[in-house]
């Protein structure tokens, strides 16, 4: 298919009328949490009633991805007016339909926030929880089926991509992904446009793109929303860094408990191959690009790039050291880009809309936005995105709603079992990549566990340390055994039988280990240790026996 | 799901499941670096990874055994072992823990005498744990064979087993 086949596709023939040809349209929730609480129970039983009543050629029911307040679903939005139902069952299915559709009245009790705001919103996006926030990487999320790429289409879907391929060469792109200072969303902050240019430099006839969807901090949700709401906007990212570097086989490794999003992409990399935007001399140019599916085996490690790579290739996901790195010598010794789901998400709006328009979101030194997995002691747990710099009371209370059951917070845990934990006095921490770092915890890929006064911190170190513990891959010392060391230790205190020298020990060790590991997962191990150490220290001496 | 562990050769090769690993083997072309997703084909088909069935992937690939074993062990995801008829995997990542995960497993230790890896000795139930299936919004989630129990209590989850155990 060549360029101007696309074009027609895209306006004429189909995919705008057939998006727009419905005035009304019922979008159901169907994100791994909404579908845990019967939502394809309430989409089947929705679709049955506006066919009873012989709507369907006005109205249109969309199973899309997440919408964001995940513990308040499963959820209906009624477009345009983005007017959101939540805690829908089958039995309020009439109801619903009568009389938003037919009365032209929103059921009040049903709103979103209804039982806890003392008056909800009818427009969802005047409510507080959505206000405070800025979708950009999940812009369509929502509101489009992720199965059908007409959808993506019809949303402007493919035309950054369209724009690279014909109006800018490859130092183009770079270039305006270096002007926009996006960095790496996996947890490190690596600056994108530097990565692509270091694998754009490297002269090779095969270079590969990887995207790293392999989520495994507990805790966390983001990219299996992203690839699961809205899969496209990946691929075409995918696509869009394939064509800077000049890599011409990409791959997508994802989570092997992650089923629904497998499926989803693998549906996007064939419907994409059907319409010539993925395979040889793509849109009648010379550029050729191939996308294959490589699934996990439940590995935290290989979140890490070099394990990641050892996973792709078939063997045990251990790391190796860096350098030489991925860019030079990665997947089967060839020249490779590594970067997050989220990442991904947010190139195309880079092109579309310039780097200069998103390096101006968020702050000087961390541009744009931010996706996180709001989780823990917290009123509306789910998935949000904010601008960098957006304050975490901004976050737990505004947006999340504030503590469950009226209790106190005490901390929240960012950056998983790399990170540390953020206690009340620091509150008002802009996030951002350094902030965080000053204050012991890192951004990591954005997994957000708010804890209450009834969590104890030394057992939240112990629980974080075990993970590392199991989740050592073995390959070096100070990891395997110093991880083992520490979290003896650590149950030793919980069990009220440490010592002054116990702790002394815990806090040596994480030194070494620290500074000794050879990966990622060692090097970080320490974190939720020393920074509850350093937060909580009265926790531990309050269960030491001299 | 059937556990039964085949015998020799020639009752592997009658076996239909393995149709489907030979199929994923031939689809992949051969290549070694595509026994990831091979194994990922075999657990589904047996629900573990019978040894008869590893040594068979190992000839298809030219693979030395050690180097199947080592990937086979290094990942989560694969068991060697049978995992139970029904199988009940309690999320224990960090908003579930928070949320009350191990009273859960405590309970279904008390219930079952079963403690998580374990599988009880007539097959029929199997006790995982998992370091979180991202459904943290509906903390403490379980598993229970296919089904998602979300903001799950001990009580509902033990009677949930009981039930799936005499169903059948």
């Amino acid at each position: 298919m060549n360029r101007q086949e696309l074009q027609t596709i895209i306006t004429a023939e189909t995919a705008i009328n057939i998006y727009n040809k419905y005035k009304h349209k019922l979008c159901v929730c169907c994100g791994a949490g909404c579908i845990s609480s019967g939502a394809e129970d309430v989409l089947k039983k929705l679709e049955e009633e506006i066919k009873t009543r012989g709507l369907e050629n006005e109205v249109e029911v969309i199973a899309t991805g997440c919408m964001g307040p995940c513990n308040q679903g499963p959820l209906i939005k009624y477009l345009p007016d983005h007017t959101i139902y939540q805690k829908v069952d089958c039995s309020n299915i009439k109801a619903i339909v009568q009389s938003q559709l037919i009365e032209k009245k929103p059921i009040e009790d049903l709103l979103l926030f209804a039982d806890s705001r003392p008056k909800p919103f009818i427009d969802a996006r005047e409510d507080p929880y959505f206000k405070k926030q800025m979708k950009i990487a999940l812009k369509d999320c929502g509101h489009i089926n992720p199965e059908k790429i007409e959808d993506y289409l019809a949303n402007d879907g493919y035309q950054a991509f369209d724009k690279v391929l014909f109006q800018m060469s490859p130092e183009d792109v770079i270039a305006e992904i270096k002007q926009s200072r996006l960095r790496g969303r996996g947890g490190a902050g690596y600056p994108t446009g530097l990565k692509w240019e270091t694998v754009y430099k490297y002269v090779s006839k095969q270079k590969y793109v990887i995207c790293n969807g392999d989520e495994g901090d507990p805790g966390a949700f983001m990219d299996r929303s992203v690839l699961e709401g809205n899969p496209h906007r990946v691929l075409e990212g995918m696509c869009i860094a394939a064509y800077a570097v000049g890599a011409n086989k990409g791959y997508v490794y994802i989570r092997g408990e992650y089923p629904l999003a497998i499926k989803r992409i693998e549906l996007a990399i064939k419907q994409a191959k059907k319409l010539g935007l993925l395979g040889t001399n793509i849109l009648g140019t010379d550029f050729s690009f191939d996308v294959e599916v490589r699934i996990g085996a439940g590995a935290f490690v290989c979140g890490e790039e070099t394990a990641l790579i050892a996973s792709i290739e078939g063997k045990r996901g251990t790391p190796k050291p860096r350098p030489p790195f991925p860019a030079e010598s990665g997947l089967w010794g060839k020249p490779t880009l590594i970067n997050n789901v989220e990442t991904f998400a947010s190139i195309v709006p880079v092109i579309n809309n310039g780097g200069e328009w998103y390096s101006e979101i968020g702050t000087p030194k961390s541009a744009g936005t931010k996706i996180f997995a709001l989780a823990g002691k917290i009123n509306y747990s789910g998935l949000i995105e904010v601008p960098m710099g957006t304050t975490l009371r901004e976050i737990v209370f505004d947006i999340g709603g504030g503590i469950q059951g009226g209790g106190e917070f005490k901390a929240a845990q960012t950056g998983g079992p790399s990170g540390g934990c953020i206690p009340a006095e620091h509150l008002d921490v802009k996030m951002d990549y350094e902030s965080l770092i000053s204050l012991g915890s890192i951004m990591g890929s954005g997994g957000l566990i708010v804890m209450d006064k009834s969590s104890d911190m030394v057992d939240v170190a112990r629980y974080f340390m075990e993970f590392c513990m199991d989740e050592s891959c073995g390959k070096c010392v100070p990891c395997r055994v110093g991880t083992k060391m520490m979290h003896d230790l650590l149950q030793k205190i919980c069990n009220d039988k440490g010592t002054t020298i116990d702790l002394e020990r815990l806090e040596e060790l994480a030194v070494y280990v620290k500074e000794c590991s050879l990966c990622g997962l060692g090097a970080s191990a320490p974190n939720p240790l020393l920074s509850t150490l350093r937060h909580f220290r009265n926790e531990y001496e309050n269960r030491i026996t001299e | 799901m059937k556990t039964a562990t085949p015998a020799t050769d020639a009752a592997l090769a009658k076996d239909p499941r393995l149709k489907l690993i030979a199929a994923k083997i031939k689809k992949e072309n051969y290549k070694p670096d595509a026994l990831i997703e091979i194994l990922h084909t075999a657990q589904n088909a047996y629900g573990y990874l019978p040894m008869s069935v590893l040594k068979y992937i190992t000839k298809q690939l030219h693979l030395p055994p050690s180097r199947v074993y080592s990937t086979v062990t290094f990942y989560h995801f694969f068991s060697l072992k049978s995992k139970g008829d029904h199988t009940c995997l309690v999320c224990t990542g960090t908003a579930c823990y928070v949320k009350g995960a191990q009273a859960i497993l405590n309970e279904i230790e008390n219930q079952f005498s079963l403690e998580p890896g374990q599988v009880s000795a007539d097959n029929k139930l199997g006790i995982s744990v998992a370091r979180c299936i991202g459904a943290c919004g509906l903390a403490p989630a379980v598993v229970l064979d296919d089904e998602v129990l979300a903001k799950a209590t001990a009580e509902e989850i033990v009677n949930k087993i009981n039930a799936k155990i005499v169903e059948s």
